[in-house]
């Protein structure tokens, strides 16, 4: 197959730091291969922008296979590009035209405050795990796997949920600002385990306190979030959210 | 765990939205369905006789405080859920998400439901008023009328004199139609918010949802279309 480039223009967000207001700068990009990544036409732009004296773009990446989540832009309105289920360093310029005007901005929402251009800060995310995203266990020697019989289903919808790599693009999409969609997904792919069911009342309450106190917005199951998401975390994690979250309040001994 | 700290946080308000927004869903279906007795073709007497029990008889006024409480439980908390999740974004997006994976009435909740609020008001100006309080502070009292002996609202009467007004119908259809729309997704939302997740339940509330949310408003559409064409 013919090897194709293009030229396009990039409209960047640009904030030296977390304290000052940012604006869009447009600029130039040439001779783009179609087999380039995103994030490698940004490597192009920052090396050009280095040559020209200027302050290179920052942006989040850590692994560029698609699972660490730390690829993090808003791309022509939709978080990590046109393509469904897909991270911005998967996302491939065959997805763009030659002379195409592209726009990239970073996550917007309070609870993930701008740092520089498009690097947010997702700490808060790290806070809700702590809150009770994981199992209490003491360590010793391993048991052998099948002494805990667990339901297929519940072990395929459990690694499903588990697939969430707490990007924030189900923030970013959402029109409230919502975590929900990540934080059933790291409810859910515990309360669905056996290792997972002796804290699964206080799990949920507390990380849902802590959702709130992050400032994230609550959850109008418009679907948003779902559509967007790189993981296809499915909505129904957050009905299993809430089911959980009313049984443990239900339930409550105190 | 106090009963305030469960209804306080983000999901604890969505289940307040919930459990009031099911329960006029429930009143929905008997204010439609005693409202269909003007289709009784007796020039008004089984439906006036309908409204004069649920307005004399001591449970349906009851009943009645509750959904006025459940009404205004339900706008507040609305509108404070609609103002705290606006206040979660201070920065918007040069390109906005848009329509992908929702639909424009799921987000648009608020608006609908403030479109329903003008028309409630308007509606209880014209109805519940003058029919519970008809007499009292200076409100005019409804025409009466009389079956075996007995004199009761001619609230019949009322409607076809209201909805003789072009502009009155065509208020209420584009109100039913509000109706619709925020029925569609709220249906379906409040009941996943209650915790439905399998499949099964969720495809099946999904489709009466739905219907629901076409059927319902239909329903309520067709009556003063019916005064106004003079069906009834």
């Amino acid at each position: 197959m013919a090897h194709k480039s293009m030229n396009l223009t990039l409209k960047v967000w640009r904030q030296k730091n977390a304290k000052t207001t940012g604006q869009f700068e447009s600029y130039q990009v040439k001779n783009i291969s179609e087999e380039m990544s995103f994030l490698e036409m940004f490597d192009v732009l920052n090396e050009q922008l280095v040559q020209e004296n200027k302050e290179p773009i920052a942006f989040d990446h850590d692994c560029r296979e698609g699972i660490c989540g730390m690829c993090s832009m808003y791309i022509d309105g939709k978080p990590h590009g046109p393509w469904q289920a897909n991270t911005t360093c998967q996302l491939h310029m065959r997805a763009f035209k030659d002379g195409d005007t592209i726009t990239v901005e970073p996550w917007r929402a309070n609870a993930f405050p701008v740092l520089k251009d498009l690097v947010v800060d997702r700490t808060s995310f790290d806070r809700i795990i702590q809150a009770g995203g994981y199992v209490s266990v003491n360590t010793g020697n391993a048991v052998d796997g099948n002494s805990l019989p667990i339901n297929k289903n519940a072990a395929d919808d459990s690694f499903a949920a588990a697939m969430c790599i707490g990007c924030g693009a189900c923030v970013a999409a959402c029109k409230n600002s919502s975590a929900m969609l990540f934080l059933s997904a790291k409810v859910s792919h515990l309360a669905l385990l056996p290792q997972g069911d002796p804290e699964r009342s206080t799990r949920v309450m507390n990380m849902v306190a802590q959702m709130d106190k992050e400032g994230f917005g609550a959850c109008t199951n418009t679907g948003a979030c779902e559509a967007t998401c790189p993981k296809e975390i499915s909505l129904s994690n957050i009905a299993r959210l809430n089911q959980e979250y009313l049984l443990s309040s239900l339930t409550a001994s105190n | 765990m106090t009963w305030n700290q469960i209804f306080s946080t983000s999901v604890g308000k969505k289940i307040t939205m919930s459990l009031t927004g099911i329960f006029l869903i429930l009143f929905l279906v008997v204010h439609a369905g005693l409202n269909a007795c003007i289709w009784a073709f007796d020039e008004g007497e089984t439906f006036n006789k309908a409204a004069a029990f649920m307005g004399n008889n001591w449970v349906p006024r009851v009943l009645e405080i509750g959904l006025f409480g459940g009404l205004l439980l339900h706008i507040f908390q609305g509108y404070s859920l609609e103002l705290a999740n606006r206040s979660k974004r201070a920065v918007n997006y040069a390109i906005p998400y848009g329509n992908k994976g929702s639909k424009w009435y799921s987000r648009s909740m608020a608006i609908l439901g403030t479109l329903l609020l003008m028309f409630l008001i308007m509606h209880i100006y014209q109805f519940w008023t003058p029919s519970r309080l008809g007499g009292m502070m200076g409100i005019e009292k409804l025409p009466e009328a009389t079956y075996n002996g007995k004199e009761i609202h001619n609230l019949f009467y009322e409607m076809k004199e209201e909805f003789e007004n072009p502009i009155i119908v065509v208020f209420y259809v584009l109100a039913c139609a509000s109706l619709g729309y925020h029925l569609a997704h709220g249906f379906q939302s409040a009941f996943r918010t209650l915790g439905v997740h399998n499949k099964r339940y969720s495809i099946l509330l999904s489709s009466l949802g739905y219907g629901f949310s076409i059927f319902v408003p239909l329903i309520f559409a067709l009556m003063p279309i019916s005064f106004l064409f003079k069906l009834v």
